[in-house]
């Protein structure tokens, strides 16, 4: 069915998978193969071993997102696939600043640019000097604009991770799951339960 | 008629294991072990350089493995196809690197989307060559993970017992699929404590089947008792799940018609007095008509492909949907689902049988009967019965049914034949209907029939394919000649690229762009292979040549000419509600 545009909004996909080689190019091809772009893509080990969570960002209907979820749960090596809009998130992206040290101390008030963008310094060199800042693209945005008249020699940014406010056990789930024979709870897919109220939590 | 189940044919008892455990094998070996162990009997393949080393521990397992050399990778996976299609058993297959291995992805992205179980072994360069461009190297997982259900490159032979025990769990359990292990040479040379090879049943982040919600069933229960114009409509699910009985029984107790797509044909025979025919853009009238008309439609085994629904925000719109698939995916895809029965069919149907009242639809069954009269008055007969000069695709397939008594397993390729062998094809039997489904891969038929034999030994196996089709997997022919084995070919040459043509007749003003096909002398190519064959032009041969060609011991080609500029009706044209299907 058609989904008109404005149905648009950003969703933030967490998975979870074991660890192995192709499984990246497996989940990504989901998104290319509908001619979707990832806005946004973090891996990285979960809290337990073997097992990574991928943040995933991207600007769909629900209905095209919970179709995409359902298609990535169920590759062999994914455990457990969850969407949630920015509301139903908490979520950080993590920026780092190079600027001239000289530049930087002599015409910016250091104190106030660190308090004003909760930025701290991580390195601090003769030569150069590293700012970090976390938070939403705008505020890690806000700071390049600040620090572009001062010579900003180099930028970048992370991927975004977000932690789900209504999330309760996801742990206690994971830990489930590294047993051999998981509980039904935890081996069945939740949204098969919920009809409608598919992965709300 | 009794829907027979004829996986059994096939002998499911797992051989014992030539080697004990903790003995010292090659990784080659290993795998071999790993075959047999899992009940593997036939092996379709084509050696090459950097699958060497397995094919030279074949040498020595020839007894115990039917290895039947194709004369393409291409052939060798249809016909890995076909055996699955036609034995319920995983099929196998042999590759080399780089181009041996690129010649599977039509093969596989075809068992992906016909749910197909295969396990396709490719050899890969030396381990240590990896990302240098190596003769014959190529990408193999990354060109085939668009198109498996599950890809794994093992480069360490004691990686090989679990791997190919995962490869196996993973290609025949849920939704089947095909599953593609591609091994570096070196770990098929290496040697390494061999401990014995243990099957796999159970793998932590998969869940092959949805757990079954008693609600939903109850649910879905009530719905029905309450229809009073229900409809169901199946697909290979049904077989894939090995509940044609199970379906038979409620299909039966429900009273509901009911209605095929092409790759659920044969799960109850075609002449059951509930089967109301096919469904899609070549389907049958009233099962596309009333589709727009029933008050809850009854989804088992099937993906509401685009063929089967013409315009989906035209597709049943008025209709409660009961969608009853294993694939939690499926679900919700394409139609929204009322109810959705999650789980496997051979426990969901008993469970929803037990609910469901005993009724009879005998005015509902009216109206399916009312338009059938009218699609064969204005299309059948003329196709089954024609009174041209010429011959029609139909007639061919209505004389092989009165002589097989439709106990052959039919093999299809794609385009006009296949729509008119399927929608005129009598199936008794399960599993008796192989045909490229999803991807319409023309090529299919020659070489799945080769494997839909191997599959099925006891069975008569014809294949029936366009004259386009065979020219692009003809070489399997030698893989007949070699192998020796059994296959009726039929060809039903229209000396054009028929479907396209059709299509080109109706929507493009006649223009017959590059579909009009030469054809050598087939009968005279069979016989370079030593294949008997036969042409003819005239109805009246028809019923002995068709006769020649099944009581010959051994292949057999038919080259039956039939009628140029025949069109492929009813027809839902493309865009159009199903409601909407031409009668010509």
């Amino acid at each position: 069915m058609e989904t008109q545009d404005n149905d648009k909004q950003e969703f933030n996909i967490t998975v979870y998978t074991e660890n192995q080689i192709g499984l990246l190019n497996r989940i990504a091809i989901i998104f290319t193969r509908r001619k979707i772009n990832i806005d946004s893509l973090n891996t990285s080990p979960s809290e337990i071993e073997s097992i990574h969570r991928f943040n995933i960002v991207i600007t769909e209907s629900e209905e095209v997102v919970r179709k995409l979820t359902r298609q990535i749960e169920k590759q062999v090596e994914v455990l457990k696939v969850y969407y949630h809009t920015n509301a139903d998130v908490i979520w950080q992206e993590l920026a780092l600043y190079k600027v001239s040290t000289d530049v930087i101390a002599e015409k910016v008030s250091v104190e106030r640019l660190l308090r004003e963008n909760g930025a701290r310094v991580v390195v601090l060199r003769k030569d150069y000097t590293v700012f970090e800042t976390t938070g939403h693209r705008e505020e890690t945005d806000n700071l390049i604009s600040i620090l572009q008249p001062f010579g900003l020699i180099e930028f970048v940014r992370s991927a975004r991770v977000a932690i789900i406010k209504d999330s309760d056990g996801f742990n206690r789930k994971l830990r489930e799951f590294e047993r051999l024979e998981p509980g039904e709870d935890v081996i069945e897919n939740e949204y098969l339960n919920k009809g409608q109220k598919v992965f709300t939590m | 008629m009794e829907t027979q189940t004829i996986t059994q044919e096939v002998s499911e008892v797992a051989a014992e294991p030539v080697k004990s455990p903790t003995t010292v094998l090659s990784g080659s070996e290993a795998l071999l072990e790993a075959l047999i162990v899992e009940g593997v009997e036939t092996i379709f393949g084509y050696p090459g350089g950097a699958i060497m080393p397995i094919y030279d521990a074949l040498y020595d397992y020839n007894d115990k493995l039917n290895h039947i050399l194709v004369r393409h990778e291409q052939g060798g996976i249809h016909a890995g196809q076909g055996y699955a299609r036609t034995s319920g058993k995983v099929g196998v297959v042999f590759a080399t690197s780089g181009p041996g291995a690129t010649n599977l992805v039509t093969g596989l992205a075809d068992a992906q989307i016909d749910s197909t179980p295969l396990v396709c072994i490719t050899g890969q360069v030396f381990a240590h060559l990896l990302g240098t461009d190596a003769f014959q190297e190529t990408d193999v997982i990354n060109i085939t993970t668009p198109v498996t259900k599950w890809n794994y490159q093992v480069t360490d032979a004691t990686e090989i017992p679990e791997v190919i025990a995962k490869a196996f769990y993973i290609a025949k359990s849920g939704r089947p699929g095909p599953v593609l292990i591609d091994i570096t040479k070196n770990a098929q040379i290496q040697k390494f404590d061999y401990a014995g090879y243990k099957k796999c049943d159970h793998i932590r982040s998969y869940r092959p089947k949805p757990i079954v919600r008693p609600q939903y069933i109850q649910e879905a229960a009530a719905l029905i008792n309450s229809a009073k114009k229900p409809f169901i409509i199946w697909g290979q699910g049904v077989i894939l799940g090995s509940a044609e009985q199970e379906f038979k029984a409620f299909v039966e107790k429900s009273g509901i018609p009911s209605a095929w797509t092409v790759l659920g044909a044969g799960a109850i025979p075609t002449d059951h007095p509930l089967n109301v025919g096919m469904l899609g853009m070549h389907g049958n009238y009233g099962p596309n008509v009333l589709t727009n008309e029933c008050d809850v439609l009854i989804a088992i085994g099937m993906r509401f492909d685009d063929r089967v629904t013409g315009r989906l925000d035209k597709y049943a719109k008025q209709a409660k949907v009961v969608h009853l698939d294993i694939d939690p995916a499926e679900i919700d895809k394409n139609v929204k689902s009322t109810v959705p029965v999650w789980g496997d069919c051979k426990e969901t149907l008993p469970m929803l049988t037990a609910l469901v009242d005993k009724k009879e639809h005998t005015e509902w069954h009216d109206k399916f009967k009312d338009y059938t009269r009218q699609e064969v008055e204005q299309v059948i007969e003329k196709e089954l019965n024609p009174t041209t000069d010429e011959m029609t695709m139909g007639e061919v397939i209505k004389q092989l049914n009165e002589i097989t008594k439709g106990e052959a397993i039919i093999v299809t390729d794609v385009g006009q034949h296949q729509m008119v062998a399927c929608r005129y094809a009598q199936f008794n039997n399960t599993r008796s209907n192989v045909t490229s489904g999803g991807l319409g891969t023309m090529g299919f038929a020659l070489p799945a029939a080769i494997g839909a034999k191997f599959g099925a030994q006891n069975r008569t196996v014809v294949a029936i394919i366009g004259d386009g089709g065979f020219q692009m997997t003809c070489q399997e022919l030698g893989t007949i000649m070699q192998s020796g084995i059994d296959v009726k070919i039929i060809i039903l040459n229209n000396r054009f690229l028929g479907m396209v043509r059709q299509w080109q007749e109706l929507f493009n003003s006649r223009r017959y762009s590059f579909v009009d096909i030469e054809s050598p002398d087939f009968v005279a190519l069979a016989a370079a292979y030593r294949i008997p064959g036969k042409v003819i032009d005239d109805r009246k041969n028809l019923p002995s040549a068709l006769n020649e060609m099944l009581s010959n011991k051994g292949s057999f080609l038919l080259e039956v000419m039939v009628t140029k500029e025949n069109n492929v009706f009813p027809m839902v044209p493309q865009g159009c509600s199903v409601s909407e299907i031409r009668l010509k």
